[in-house]
């Protein structure tokens, strides 16, 4: 997908601006929250659970290439083949050449976000390859002229159901409804006929277990198990850092997936999938392919970012974030939103793409108290934003600000001074009032709320005074 | 109740908002400790712990800020800081920031270990269960996010307003949700903080309190502004030091 987050503060502004999605997002906000409270409260051993599954994670990044080699073993040894993709175009090239092999003209889809970072819809359709999305979400947005997600789990809940309504009657020529469960099974109805016609089946992963060789998809709708039983051909596709040891730590991992994503305790579906088709199975593709992508992911072993690749796509992050429950998914400009996005837009798209997501955020850390694999994310953005002054990235004026501040703030006898100038000229723009409405210095802070006028003495002009025996 | 200054000294970090905004937060602050039975020391040469900095990236401003802040607030047996994003800077982050030093970095994580914010210092530390203070009101209580999630600042200072007597404390919905202040997020991003902000102020209007009392100084501008900045004149503000030191009037 084409990286758009150098326009975060205009995309943002539009936003804000955007009633109807200010009234979406309003409906929205808090509800996974909540939720995820819930499951948690009713699950005595998540603290526990939340360690083991960071170690899991965590451990598993530190020999990732042993792993990857054991699950490669194993998925061949099941009859999968395992191909290699350098980034989103290698990708793209790989499964086309899949596709182009198989004599392909439909591909159906079940959800994978790294399809997204590849842009593979549209190198598919380029190719001449049709490709279907199966989720309802991604339905919707693909029908929606191939909008973008703006929720790594959710990809529509920007949407409300009479837009979704209005999108259907004006695409399908339906009469339009406005009951959701109607609008789903318009949406079947459609689906359906595409599931028996395709030739080929794309999932992404939610963990690839080495010990089987096997990808797990966890997931709420039937549609990825259509996806991945019934055309002739699978392809999953996911990032190489989706691979976890055994079978028992799927089983940890599974029990704070959903919780920390939706409050499930479990999700309507958990698949499993080994190998093609063999003799003696009732059905299951005839050829199984995983494409596993790197995409800037092994560049982040052993750098400071690493813990960033134990992400396991819950969306707690943006689910808690009060700066993505204000602005949406789309205001980030690349596939990933919310916390996580923040750190991996620049880390995958790099830094001098997306300088404002790593300052797009308040630092309160809500999203990494509820990260179901403790990654730091509030350190992972200041870790950022130190590189964006290494690299000298950031405009002059907040160069020279910090670097002013710090110096004056090193001198005790000038801060003195400086301060009592300051507290002066804040009290000569208050103009005898207890506010300040309007300030030259800071116009952002003015722009949105009155700034309280200083007393009329620092405190230490006061501390000495009474010192001094005068008064206080 | 103890004697006033028999249990040693206590090092009040004032910060530098205080010191320039309100300085009457740092007086509160010196007549709890005082109750408290501790005599309360105002190093002179303090300024700033160095958050800007460091909250921008610029690690190399926030470690020399850090080294002053060592060296002049070491020597103490506690530091104590109005504030909970400043303590937290201190506690939490200073022993990252000379991850290469090892001798800094011993001496960042002694200062740590006796850095508190104030009710936190208060409750945990002093096992103070009066304050000196009293108010006639109802008042809500706004957890910021650093002292909240960085120190676990929580239940001290709501235990404290519930020994007040006069007091009524209410919970606002969503009590533990940034108020969008976030440092320079305030004026990097006006627009979003704006937003953000106005939900907080919806939510202690919500409360029906008639007060809000907070432990850092970055929210109450931010939320005091934006409250004014609605029209909103009567709900008051407050920093938690001045409510339990009993330096601002109630309901009347």
């Amino acid at each position: 997908m084409e990286v758009r987050s150098m326009h975060f503060v205009s995309r943002v502004r539009q936003r804000l601006e955007d009633p109807e999605l200010q009234r979406n997002l309003k409906r929205t906000r808090g509800r996974n929250a909540a939720s995820r409270a819930a499951a948690v409260a009713a699950f005595p051993d998540f603290d526990a659970v939340r360690a083991r599954a960071t170690e899991i994670r965590a451990s598993v990044l530190r020999d990732l290439d042993v792993w990857l080699e054991r699950f490669e073993q194993k998925a061949i040894e099941r009859g999968a083949t395992v191909l290699w993709a350098r980034d989103g175009d290698h990708a793209c090239e790989l499964i086309i050449d899949i596709a182009r092999r198989h004599g392909v003209r439909t591909v159906v889809k079940s959800k994978s976000m790294v399809s997204e970072e590849a842009g593979l819809n549209a190198a598919l359709e380029a190719a001449g390859i049709r490709p279907v999305e199966t989720d309802l979400g991604e339905y919707i947005l693909q029908i929606n002229d191939n909008e973008p997600p703006s929720h790594i789990i959710m990809p529509v809940i920007h949407k409300s159901k009479e837009q979704v309504s209005e999108l259907f009657a004006r695409v399908h020529g339906t009469a339009p409804k406005t009951d959701i469960e109607a609008l789903t099974h318009e949406a079947r109805a459609v689906l359906r006929p595409e599931f028996l016609g395709a030739d080929m089946g794309l999932s992404g992963g939610n963990f690839l277990v080495a010990e089987t060789g096997s990808v797990a998809i966890v997931t709420n709708e039937g549609n990825g198990r259509l996806c991945t039983t019934l055309p002739r051909v699978h392809v999953a596709l996911t990032g190489i850092e989706k691979v976890i040891p055994t079978l028992e730590d799927l089983a940890t991992l599974l029990r704070i997936l959903p919780r920390s994503a939706t409050g499930q305790a479990i999700t309507n579906y958990v698949s499993m999938l080994t190998g093609p088709k063999q003799a003696g199975d009732a059905d299951g593709p005839e050829h199984m392919y995983f494409v596993l992508v790197d995409g800037g992911r092994a560049d982040l072993l052993g750098s400071e970012f690493e813990a960033m690749l134990r992400c396991i796509r819950c969306g707690a992050c943006m689910n808690h974030c009060p700066v993505y429950q204000t602005i949406g998914g789309h205001s980030y400009g690349w596939v990933y939103p919310g916390p996580m996005g923040s750190v991996l837009t620049p880390l995958y798209q790099g830094l001098d793409k997306a300088m404002d997501l790593p300052h797009a955020a308040t630092l309160c850390n809500q999203c990494g108290v509820v990260c179901p694999v403790s990654i730091p994310l509030p350190d992972l953005m200041r870790t950022l934003r130190e590189k964006q002054v290494e690299r000298g990235l950031r405009p002059w004026s907040e160069r020279i600000a910090t670097k002013l501040w710090a110096w004056v703030a090193a001198r005790p006898k000038l801060y003195a001074l400086g301060t009592r100038v300051a507290v002066r000229y804040l009290r000569w723009l208050a103009d005898g009032r207890d506010r300040i409405q309007v300030m030259g210095v800071a116009p952002g802070w003015t722009a949105e709320r009155d700034f309280p006028a200083p007393a009329a003495k620092t405190f230490r002009e006061l501390y000495a005074e009474r010192r001094r025996g005068g008064g206080q | 109740m103890v004697a006033p200054g028999s249990r040693g000294e206590v090092a009040l970090f004032v910060t530098c908002l205080v010191d320039l905004m309100r300085p009457s937060v740092a007086f509160s602050a010196l007549k709890l400790i005082e109750a408290a039975g501790y005599v309360a020391v105002v190093p002179e040469a303090q300024t700033c712990c160095g958050q800007p900095g460091y909250n921008s990236g610029d690690t190399a401003a926030a470690r020399a800020l850090a080294c002053k802040f060592i060296a002049e607030f070491e020597r103490f047996p506690y530091v104590v800081a109005p504030s909970g994003s400043c303590a937290g800077t201190v506690r939490t982050h200073y022993p990252d920031l000379f991850a290469d030093e090892p001798a800094w970095r011993a001496r960042a994580e002694a200062l740590a270990a006796k850095t508190f914010e104030l009710t936190q210092f208060l409750v945990d530390v002093a096992g103070v269960t009066e304050v000196p203070g009293d108010f006639n009101g109802s008042v809500t209580y706004h957890d910021s996010c650093s002292g909240l999630r960085e120190l676990g600042v929580k239940q001290q200072p709501r235990a404290l307003l519930d020994r007040m007597s006069g007091v009524k404390r209410i919970e606002m919905r969503e009590c533990e949700d940034c108020c969008g202040f976030g440092g320079l997020f305030a004026v990097k991003y006006p627009d979003i903080s704006g937003a953000i902000v106005q939900r907080k102020c919806e939510a202690i209007r919500g409360s029906g309190a008639y007060a809000v009392a907070l432990g850092d100084l970055g929210c109450m501008m931010n939320i005091e502004g934006r409250l004014r900045r609605n029209g909103d004149e009567l709900t008051q503000v407050i920093h938690i030091a001045e409510l339990l030191a009993g330096d601002v009037g109630g309901q009347g």
